[in-house]
């Protein structure tokens, strides 16, 4: 009895059945019991904003599109806002108008995704299957609206590239009747089973004080309580003619756990927002061009022009987007870009949701803030002799100011 | 135990499929076996759904018609056109494009256009270059 405190090191990943995407967590177990975790990313990074620094803006579109497969569109327009307020190109009011339609798509087939995926985390597989049904909707309207199921390639800066036609319109409003009817036997289904909530109350708890100290966003810091949703504080493209509330669970059910169910419910009544908001899209939807230049060789040549810094942040599915971006006149390609993707604020709080949670829970506590492993890693070290090392903050600094003494003496 | 999702798979029993169907009901022994038969008319697959509206497939370039501008080669993301600097015209690497149809728009005589072809995987890789007929 002497190692009574003894505990063992665990890995999940970084290449893992229960895991989507590559990301490694020690989890320090005592016993089933979690004691300690620490989350290790770095295994899939792509060196976008690299690639991104010898194309034009143009072609770049299509290079944030997939940093996403999922919130691909939602980069599109983060990336095509930047664009905008650096260089000041106005936006038509029917253009805003079908990227809130598109986001809002997305914002349904991400959630309903997640929603199933989840199920299939507990085992759940009947209601995963259920899942996938219902999201087979909204990507048969993405797909006649756009052409594509995933990577609409529809953003432009300036607007977008697909109109909404009558037909279009005609699926739209066939989705939304289709979804009032069906999505809440997938909600009922889950949310009475008393296994399923077993599995996902009082289970990866993320406190409201949590939230604020480790910045968690999206539906992760609504499900702990906290009233944030950028299409409410600061609202952009239509959201500023609509009224957006911010979805908490204390409104629905009044009290707060911060669990995975709390994460749950939060994804699935913004589901039903996000039908609302398409709705009176649909119905408010502005005549008008949908381009401010139709032409692209002649957006090209205003682009290259253009000088200036722009930033952006938009609500995406998983949370706050950032893309921020630099552009020189007389250059063709962008200066810098830079991509903050919301799973990088979300991951932080992880080791806190593990704290005292079962092995068995590890994955759903994982899958719990929708991770998107590759969107996140947007930096990566790179030592050359192979060993790992620690830098502290003053080698960092001395780093850093040696970059730019580099950078003049080119 | 009869709970809402037993109802719900009951239900399921009656419906139609709602995804589309694949080829095959199963996976056959040999595939390409299968293909011939299916050439030679003996045997039956489900045939593809067709391609939905403003759909972007593999591209079409009409040599006669291009400038050699070189417009398309600036926009493209994926650097996947390429220009043959003694002819003034250009060549499309179908296993580089992304398929978002940037070149087309751009075209000032549209010499390049999305057909509704999306079966692109060959061991030829010479089937993967458009480099126009004539």
């Amino acid at each position: 009895m002497a190692e009574e405190n003894k505990t063992y090191t665990i890995p999940i990943g970084p290449v893992h059945v229960g895991l989507k995407e590559p990301i490694t967590a020690w989890l320090q177990v005592d016993g089933e019991r979690i004691v300690d975790v620490r989350i290790r990313p770095g295994a899939i990074h792509r060196g976008i904003e690299y690639m991104a620094r010898e194309r034009n803006p143009i072609q770049v579109i299509y290079l944030a599109e997939r940093i996403c497969g999922i919130c691909s569109f939602a980069h599109i327009v983060s990336f095509v806002r930047v664009v905008e307020d650096a260089t000041g190109i106005p936006v038509p009011p029917r253009a805003k108008y079908i990227r809130t339609i598109l986001l809002e798509l997305e914002r349904i087939h991400s959630h309903i995704l997640w929603a199933g995926v989840a199920c299939y985390t507990l085992g759940y597989d009947s209601a995963f299957n259920l899942g996938m049904l219902l999201r087979e909707k909204v990507m048969d309207v993405l797909e006649a609206m756009t052409g594509n199921r995933v990577n609409y390639g529809v953003g432009t800066i300036g607007g977008v590239r697909r109109d909404i036609t009558p037909k279009v319109a005609k699926a739209i409003n066939e989705m939304l009747d289709y979804y009032n009817r069906e999505f809440s036997y997938f909600y009922n289904v889950v949310t009475e089973d008393p296994i399923v909530k077993a599995r996902m109350r009082n289970v990866g708890v993320l406190s409201k004080e949590n939230a604020i100290r480790y910045c968690a966003v999206g539906p992760t810091a609504r499900a702990s309580g906290l009233r944030m949703d950028l299409r409410w504080s600061s609202p952009y493209e239509a959201y500023e003619d609509l009224e957006v509330e911010p979805v908490v669970p204390q409104d629905y059910l009044g009290k707060v756990h911060g669990d995975v169910f709390d994460r749950f419910f939060v994804r699935v009544m913004e589901v039903y927002q996000s039908l609302d908001i398409v709705k009176k899209c649909m119905d408010g939807l502005p005549d008008g061009p949908i381009m401010h230049e139709s032409k692209p060789a002649k957006l090209l040549s205003l682009l290259k022009e253009a000088e200036g810094v722009g930033q952006s942040s938009i609500e995406a599915p998983r949370g706050d987007d950032t893309h921020a971006i630099k552009l020189t006149k007389g250059e063709e390609n962008i200066t810098w870009w830079k991509v903050r993707a919301p799973t990088y604020a979300n991951a932080m709080s992880w080791p806190i949701m593990f704290k005292d949670q079962e092995i068995a829970d590890a994955p759903l506590i994982i899958n719990s803030i929708d991770p998107c492993i590759s969107c996140m890693e947007r930096m990566l070290v790179v030592d050359e002799k192979g060993s790992s090392t620690m830098t502290t903050k003053e080698e960092l600094i001395k780093l850093c100011r040696d970059k730019t003494r580099r950078l003049m003496h080119r | 135990m009869i709970n809402k999702m037993f109802l719900m798979i009951l239900k399921q029993f009656i419906k139609k499929p709602f995804t589309n169907l694949f080829p095959l009901a199963r996976i056959p022994d040999h595939l390409t076996a299968i293909l011939k038969k299916v050439e030679a008319g003996e045997a039956k697959i489900n045939t593809p759904l067709p391609t939905p509206e403003g759909f972007r497939g593999r591209i079409s370039y009409d040599k006669g018609k291009c400038i050699g501008c070189r417009l398309c080669i600036r926009v493209c993301p994926a650097n996947a056109i390429s220009y043959i600097a003694e002819e003034k015209k250009i060549m499309v690497h179908i296993d580089r494009c992304c398929f978002c149809a940037q070149c087309t728009e751009i075209c000032p005589v549209q010499c390049l256009s999305m057909s509704d072809e999306f079966l692109l995987s060959s061991f030829d890789r010479k089937k993967q270059v458009v480099a126009g007929s004539n």
